[in-house]
């Protein structure tokens, strides 16, 4: 027999924040690729933690630093053991995607990209996995490949091969698009791009709620993620690199912890990952992510992933029953981030009207004006869901998408 | 009308209209009233920045007072245009820059003036703000 997943969906509940209203509305909240919610766990955990444990890591003989030391490194342990990372010296401790690409176009791009280099991109690259990029060729006089996107939003693979056989730098690549959806087979790849001799940098800040991820599987050089998009607190981030890539790396800041040994006439660097993270870390927000971590692992992945499926389908067979509706991005097997632009409406407006129905989506370039420009479009509106999700939630969505329709035009 | 009778009249209007929906379609409809916008300034220049949809802000002064054309290609937007337009345009630039846009929080639409930038109601008022301080700079200098 079928089973419904979506409808009989009960995660919600341990959200706080999916009871409350707006507008006067229940609210449906679908712009999870902006950020996820937080469910009570790790809301307890961060509270927790500075009811009871708070105190300055590594450093101190204290009680309490070493306890706020075990549970920071504890949270390594937890994000390695996530990603599938050999050890928990591969992971690096950021603010977020962004300072974990802009970490690695600093320290990695400056001691490895040369004058006339090539670093490797595509069409629907998040700003954060372009624009670091870019600051690092204007640096060192690099220039920039960009792989082209085929109509239905998937990665062009032929042209990935032809940008990867002028022997780029590094290859810097989302692994699921915040905009198409579309679920880029990294596997294939980073495999491809080892073949060309190419390091590969993925940006996982969308894939990590949707799809499970081994590093080492993957055979990636870099991955990058942010919590607050896999149900963690905001303000922090992870870079993983093999040991190998992140040993040869130069510092990034300096400060305090990055050092062993500190005089004014010499300075020697601290090991990884030490060495890239300065000053006193964002404590909190690693003890939150270990628990967002040890909660999502707990969840059944199996039947999160049919409801992913589930959902993108629902919503799909809901739009095209919607007059002069075109979805931007129908390549295979994506997840659900659904764009979406109505003939004679304005995404602005579509917007503001689902948020007056307590609907909230995301409207505007969804910092990809690159992909805007090769879909010819300005801005879409953009649907977005999570584990918490339900078939509820998208039949208010259509019922308010039809009425929205209806006042605008 | 004086500025403080239009703003009178907008809120006696919307406390007949509780629901939202009949807002959005009086704020739609104020939008239909905006005379054609000279499409020889939409462009770059007369873009309000800061909008996620497009905003064309042009003004001109005859020495007394400021008159605005505008336009927005987002029927919402161009609606609270409309409304802004009302009460500030064919104003002494003294009568802008005095009249702070506090109406918007009674008619309920403060939601709009948020630094979330969904709209760029707030990018419209600073710069309708920005053009009447300018015009009152030129205005004194003329004087003088």
């Amino acid at each position: 027999m079928h089973v419904n997943l979506i409808a009989e969906n009960t995660i919600a509940s341990e959200f706080p924040i999916l009871g409350r209203s707006v507008h006067g509305k229940p609210l449906v909240y679908l712009d999870n690729a902006a950020t996820t919610q937080k469910p009570r766990v790790v809301i307890e955990a961060i509270s927790e933690f500075y009811m009871n444990s708070n105190a300055n890591v590594h450093r101190g003989g204290h009680a309490l630093g070493t306890e706020a030391t075990d549970l920071y490194e504890g949270a390594r342990q937890t994000v390695a053991d996530f990603l599938g990372a050999a050890s928990p010296t591969s992971i690096i401790f950021t603010s977020g995607t962004t300072e974990s690409i802009n970490l690695v176009a600093t320290a990695w791009g400056t001691a490895n990209v040369r004058r006339g280099d090539v670093i490797a991109l595509s069409e629907m690259e998040h700003h954060a996995n372009i624009v670091p990029w870019y600051m690092l060729c204007e640096r060192v006089g690099a220039r920039l490949e960009v792989i082209r996107v085929c109509d239905d939003g998937s990665l062009d693979m032929d042209h990935l091969h032809s940008v990867l056989s002028q022997s780029p730098k590094l290859l810097a690549l989302t692994h699921v698009s915040n905009t198409l959806g579309t679920v880029n087979p990294m596997h294939d790849i980073c495999a491809i791009a080892r073949e060309y001799g190419v390091r590969t940098l993925v940006d996982g800040a969308q894939s990590v709620q949707h799809l499970p991820i081994d590093v080492q599987a993957m055979g990636c050089d870099f991955f990058v993620f942010s919590a607050h998009k896999l149900f963690g607190p905001t303000g922090f981030g992870v870079l993983y690199g093999t040991e190998e890539v992140l040993a040869s790396m130069p510092p990034y800041q300096g400060g305090g912890s990055m050092i062993s040994t500190v005089s004014f006439e010499h300075i020697t660097y601290n090991d990884v990952p030490m060495r890239f993270e300065a000053g006193t870390p964002h404590i909190a927000g690693a003890v939150g992510t270990a628990a967002a971590i040890r909660w999502f692992d707990g969840l059944d992945h199996d039947m999160l992933q049919r409801q992913d499926a589930e959902l993108t389908t629902s919503i799909t067979a809901a739009f095209l029953h919607i007059d002069g509706m075109h979805i931007v991005g129908n390549a295979p097997g994506k997840v659900g981030i659904v764009s979406f632009v109505v003939d004679g409406t304005h995404a602005s407006d579509i917007g503001t009207l689902l948020d007056s129905m307590g609907v909230a989506i995301r409207v505007g370039h969804h910092c990809t004006q690159p992909l805007m420009q090769r879909f010819g479009v300005t801005s879409t509106a953009r649907v977005s869901t999570s584990i918490y999700t339900t078939s509820h939630d998208i039949d208010v969505l259509t019922t308010s998408l039809h009425k929205a329709v209806a006042m605008l035009r | 009308m004086t500025i403080a009778n239009t703003i009178t009249e907008m809120i006696d209007l919307f406390a007949l209209l509780p629901d939202w929906e009949e807002r959005y379609g009086q704020i739609i409809a104020y939008g239909k009233d905006l005379v054609p916008y000279p499409e020889e300034h939409r462009n770059e220049t007369f873009r309000v920045k800061g909008c996620q949809s497009n905003v064309w802000l042009h003004p001109t002064f005859n020495g007394t007072h400021v008159h605005f054309d505008a336009d927005s290609d987002a029927v919402i937007v161009r609606g609270l245009t409309a409304m802004l337009m009302r009460v500030y345009n064919d104003r002494t630039p003294e009568e802008i820059l005095t009249t702070k846009p506090d109406f918007l929080a009674t008619l309920g639409l403060d939601q709009h003036l948020s630094q979330n930038r969904t709209n760029g109601l707030a990018s419209m008022v600073k710069q309708i703000m920005m053009y009447a301080f300018a015009y009152k700079s030129l205005g004194s200098q003329v004087n003088t």
